[in-house]
């Protein structure tokens, strides 16, 4: 008897459809990279200067005789995300270690709501908040000129970074057993202790991950960062001074690019090496996660 | 006996002062989320009224209103949605129901894990040379939309893996003992039980496609558009892009108004959060098992 009914057809062609989805994502991200490098692989083969790229920091791709050299876009870039972590990282691992070993009930949901808030934040709204809050703001603390910058940006991108540093890091705390837990406290530890002996040691994978993911979200971000810092092709020397990053040279100049240019192509080749810098963060982030779960 | 020794006695005021200073460095990251609200409530409300909404800018943008910024935004999210929805709930039906511990569901999980990673900027480079040039949609909301889509696929297949997972396996063991097959039992028993939470997925997909900016910029946001649009093929104005644009392109624009439109765009997006999350903490208390 073929038992090959109708609900047997649909639940393989259901199984193929779902399967199809599974694989959406892996798709999308090979297509990514695929799209991104085809629009950028003439100008890479063809007018890009390597040493001149990762070198130089004349960003000229206007002038007569145009030079692409992205070292202070890489510069802007890596002094915002940096001082960001500078007080996002302690902040945030503090912020996992409260909600996640310390708050209970009420306290715990409502500081867990905040965060969410925190994460919830459009980056052009905090890209205002820096134009509009924060550079008045700066301008009258430090006496300066202009509170565009990189203490501006690394203000905002820190608090942008937080919730993902948060809420990664309480999820490794959450993964230490409870009986190394209690195990630590049947011989006397107070909590405190419990914590910086037993949990901070057992989840320090999870934490690096969290801090690893935290730097990608700041290296990443382009809206915030192209109104908070200035926006001035510079080596920074002090923290009140404009930094342009590479996210935002893209966003800035893209509109105003003609197709198939070497401009064109020089900012798709930001594209590229974005793409591959966040990839291996997270790919180490990943790494680092499964070292954990094999022991 | 069994009072405190000395040693005990350090231990707990230092057990105090790591708990007080860890209270201190959470409430320095959730002060800022008050202060920013706060602000562009004082500073935005004035600004806020039915004209204000329904009506288009005049003046180069440095008055009226910002309807067809708000209409577009909602097309962008609704089109976004359509598309993303559908792939990523068979993504996490595949990743909760059917996916063997192997390397494919390694790469899976790697694959989401890096879409929710790349710059958004990186993922408007894509939507431009992709659906705006090869597939020749144009700038359009087609084209910003599917880019959206593909941006926000990671937070519909997280939350949706959730909810399938948090359906007990013995639900859908009973369900096969029927023999049923596995589709029946996805549509008739797991799909029902987790509804709500997969739902719960998508308004939070709404508040992030509502802000974001970058992916759209060149993909389908335009400056100004006379007209609301009339389908998806049409360039549209976006609140996001329409915050940015009066806040650095242009000049003249009274501060009440930009701070009007960023006010309008974060409570868009933080009431979507809030439904969110009180669907989260109601459904809770319904679960049964």
């Amino acid at each position: 008897m073929d038992r090959r009914d109708l609900a047997w057809h649909v639940d393989r062609v259901a199984r193929i459809l779902v399967f199809v989805g599974g694989i959406s994502a892996i798709i999308f991200i090979v297509g990514i990279f695929v799209f991104v490098t085809k629009e950028g692989l003439d100008f890479v083969f063809g007018s890009l200067d390597l040493g001149e790229f990762f070198t130089s920091i004349a960003w000229r791709p206007t002038s007569n005789n145009p030079t692409y050299g992205a070292l202070a876009l890489m510069v802007g870039t890596a002094s915002v995300t940096g001082f960001a972590m500078l007080f996002s990282v302690p902040l945030s691992l503090g912020a996992a270690l409260y909600i996640g070993e310390f708050a209970t009930g009420k306290t715990r949901e409502v500081l867990k709501v905040l965060v969410e808030m925190l994460a919830a934040i459009p980056s052009v709204v905090w890209g205002f908040v820096g134009m509009s809050i924060m550079n008045p703001l700066i301008i009258r603390v430090f006496d300066v000129p202009l509170g565009l910058g990189v203490l501006n940006a690394g203000l905002i991108l820190g608090l942008m970074a937080a919730p993902i540093m948060t809420t990664i890091a309480e999820d490794a705390l959450k993964a230490v057993p409870d009986t190394y837990r209690e195990a630590a406290e049947a011989l006397g530890a107070t909590r405190w202790e419990v914590i910086l002996k037993v949990v901070i040691p057992a989840s320090k994978n999870g934490l690096l991950a969290a801090v690893l993911l935290g730097v990608g979200r700041g290296f990443g971000e382009t809206m915030a960062v192209l109104m908070a810092s200035g926006h001035a092709i510079n080596l920074p020397t002090s923290p009140f001074d404009s930094v342009r990053a590479l996210t935002a040279t893209i966003a800035a100049e893209l509109g105003e690019t003609v197709n198939g240019s070497d401009h064109w192509g020089a900012l798709f080749t930001l594209g590229i090496f974005l793409f591959l810098v966040t990839f291996i963060i997270n790919l180490t982030a990943d790494l680092v996660v499964r070292g954990i779960r094999k022991k | 006996m069994f009072g405190a020794t000395a040693l005990n006695r350090r231990s707990y005021r230092s057990q105090a002062v790591a708990k007080a200073a860890f209270f201190l460095m959470t409430v320095a990251l959730v002060i800022p989320v008050l202060i920013i609200v706060g602000t562009l409530v004082v500073k935005g409300g004035p600004a806020i009224s039915w004209e204000f909404l329904f009506t288009p800018p005049t003046n180069n943008m440095t008055a009226g209103g910002i309807l067809p910024a708000l209409v577009g935004t909602i097309w962008l999210v609704v089109v976004a949605l359509l598309a993303s929805v559908p792939v990523g709930v068979a993504a996490a039906l595949y990743l909760s129901e059917y996916a063997p511990d192997n390397i494919l569901t390694r790469a899976i999980n790697l694959a989401i894990i890096n879409l929710a990673g790349v710059p958004s900027i990186v993922h408007a480079l894509f939507g431009f040379g992709a659906f705006v040039l090869f597939f020749d949609m144009g700038a359009s909301i087609l084209a910003a939309s599917l880019t959206l889509a593909v941006m926000t696929l990671p937070v519909v297949i997280v939350a949706t893996r959730e909810s399938l997972q948090a359906v007990p396996l013995a639900f859908r063991e009973a369900c096969w003992n029927m023999g049923a097959t596995r589709w029946q039992t996805i549509r008739k028993v797991v799909l029902p039980n987790s509804i709500s939470g997969i739902l719960t997925g998508v308004i939070l997909e709404v508040s992030r496609t509502a802000g974001e900016t970058a992916p759209i910029m060149f993909t389908g946001a335009a400056a100004y558009v006379a007209f609301l649009p009339q389908g998806v093929f049409d360039q549209t104005m976006a609140l996001s892009y329409h915050l940015y644009f009066i806040a650095t392109q242009q000049t003249g624009v009274p501060e009440e108004l930009t701070f009007g439109v960023a006010l309008v765009l974060i409570s868009i997006v933080l009431l979507m959060n809030a439904v969110s999350i009180g669907f989260r903490v109601y459904l809770r208390g319904l679960k049964k098992w």
